[in-house]
C-alpha cells in the first residue's frame, strides 16, 4: 500500500484530531454493568440449574413467574451491553485500519443487539406461555 | 491491524561471538542487540564475554567496559550512572530497566541485553524516543494558572504537596510506557503510563488552575482509556513508582465530575 509522503512534527502526530471528549461514560457503564452482573449471573445460574432436565410446560410455569422473568430479561441486558462495550474496547485495541475497524464495530453492534433480541424474546415467549 | 509477530527486517539473526579473555579468571556472558543503520541487514545479538574482576558490579558498568575494551562500536545512552538521568533504560533479561542501577550478579548469566521494546531503534541500543517526549510535552508539564501571579511563590500546603509523592520522581525513562501491551498497539493515539502519571502530577498540583482543561484533553477512548490495568508500567518502573495508580486516580476525577 502506498502511504502519501508528509512532513509533520511529532507534536502534531501526538495531538492527532484532539481529544474526542468522550470516553469515561463506557468506562462508567463498563463498571456499572460489571457490578450488575455479579447477582445476576448468580441468579441466572440458579435458574438454569432449576430448569435443568424439566419439560417444557414446567419451564414455562418457572418462566411465568414475575421476579424470574424479570431476572432474566436484566440478566440478558445487562450481559448484552457488558459485552457490547467490552467488545469495542477489543476491537478498538486491535483493529487500526479504518476499513476493518468501522466493519468490526457495526458488526460488533448488530450482534449485539440480535442476541438481546433472541435471548429476551425467548424469555418472553415461554414466560408468557404463546 | 496489530501486529504479533516482529516485521521481516526487524527478525533477529545470529551476530559475532567476541572471544573471552584467556587470563580473566571470573567472566559473564553479556548477549547485546546489534543493529548498525549504516550497514542495514537484521539486527543481530553479539555475544560478549566481561572480564569481572577489572569491571564495576553494574549492567551499564559492563556495557562501558566492552566499549572500551573489546567492541567500540557498541552504541547506547547513559550519563549519571546512577538512576538520576534516566538515559540508560533498556531491555535487560526481559525486563525494562535501567542499566546503571541494575547488578549483573541479579540477572542469571547469559545478560541478554536488547533495546527498549516496540520502538524503532536508532542505533544498537538506542530506542527513537521522539513520540515518547512528544506525548510528555503534549500534557504541557507545567504550571497553569490565571490568578494574578502572586509577589512571592504560589504557596502550597505541606499536605497538598505530600500528594506530588511518587509522581514528581519520575525521570522519563520510558521503561514503564514500552512494557505495556497497550502502548505497543496503540502508542500513537495512546499516550501512554508515564505521560499520564505526568497528565496527574499537574491534575493533583494544589497550585495549578487548569484542571478541568487538562481532563478534558484526555477525556478520549484513546488517550486514556487504552489503560486497561495491566499494571507492567508498575512493574516495571526502575524509580518503585505506581504509574498505574496515577492513571487509576485520572479515571477517577474523570468520573467524579461526571457524577
Amino acid at each position: 500500500m502506498n502511504t502519501p509522503h508528509r512532513i509533520v512534527t511529532p507534536m502534531r502526530r501526538v495531538r492527532g484530531l484532539g481529544a474526542a471528549r468522550s470516553g469515561t461514560r463506557d468506562f462508567w457503564h463498563q463498571r456499572v454493568t460489571a457490578v450488575a452482573g455479579i447477582p445476576l449471573t448468580i441468579a441466572f445460574m440458579i435458574i438454569v440449574i432449576a430448569l435443568m432436565g424439566r419439560g417444557h410446560a414446567a419451564v414455562a410455569q418457572i418462566l411465568g413467574s414475575p421476579l424470574v422473568a424479570v431476572v432474566m430479561l436484566l440478566f440478558i441486558v445487562n450481559t448484552a451491553y457488558h459485552m457490547w462495550i467490552g467488545m469495542q474496547e477489543i476491537i478498538l485495541d486491535y483493529v487500526h485500519d479504518d476499513r476493518l475497524k468501522l466493519p468490526s464495530l457495526m458488526a460488533n453492534t448488530f450482534f449485539v443487539f440480535a442476541v438481546a433480541f433472541a435471548s429476551a424474546f425467548a424469555v418472553l415467549k415461554l414466560s408468557f406461555g404463546v | 491491524m496489530v501486529e504479533f509477530a516482529l516485521p521481516r527486517n526487524s527478525k533477529i539473526v545470529p551476530g559475532k561471538t567476541w572471544p573471552g579473555s584467556s587470563k580473566a579468571n571470573v567472566e559473564t556472558e553479556f548477549r547485546v542487540y546489534r543493529w548498525n543503520p549504516d550497514e542495514g541487514g537484521n539486527p543481530r545479538i553479539d555475544t560478549y564475554y566481561v572480564d569481572r574482576e577489572d569491571c564495576g558490579p553494574m549492567v551499564l558498568d559492563a556495557l562501558i567496559w566492552i566499549k572500551n575494551k573489546v567492541d567500540p562500536t557498541l552504541t547506547f545512552r547513559r550519563s549519571c550512572r546512577e538512576g538520576v538521568c534516566g538515559s540508560c533504560a533498556m531491555n535487560i533479561d526481559g525486563v525494562n530497566t535501567l542499566a546503571c542501577t541494575k547488578a549483573i550478579d541479579d540477572v542469571k548469566a547469559p545478560v541478554r541485553v536488547y533495546p527498549l521494546p516496540h520502538q524503532p531503534v536508532i542505533k544498537d541500543l538506542v530506542p527513537d524516543l521522539t513520540n515518547f517526549y512528544a506525548q510528555y510535552a503534549s500534557i504541557e508539564p507545567w504550571l497553569h494558572t490565571v490568578s494574578p501571579t502572586p509577589e512571592k511563590e504560589w504557596k502550597q500546603s505541606h499536605e497538598d504537596r505530600a500528594k506530588l509523592d511518587g509522581l514528581y520522581e519520575c525521570i522519563l525513562c520510558a521503561c514503564c510506557s514500552t512494557s505495556c501491551p497497550s502502548y505497543w498497539w496503540n502508542s500513537d493515539r495512546y499516550l501512554g503510563p508515564a505521560a499520564l502519571l505526568h497528565a496527574n502530577r499537574w491534575v493533583q498540583d494544589s497550585r495549578d488552575e487548569a484542571t478541568g482543561e487538562r481532563l478534558d484533553k484526555l477525556e478520549d477512548a484513546f488517550r486514556l482509556y487504552r489503560c486497561h490495568t495491566i499494571l507492567n508500567c508498575s512493574k516495571a518502573c526502575p524509580k518503585g513508582l505506581n504509574p498505574a495508580k496515577e492513571i487509576a486516580a485520572l479515571k477517577k476525577a474523570m468520573v467524579e465530575r461526571q457524577l
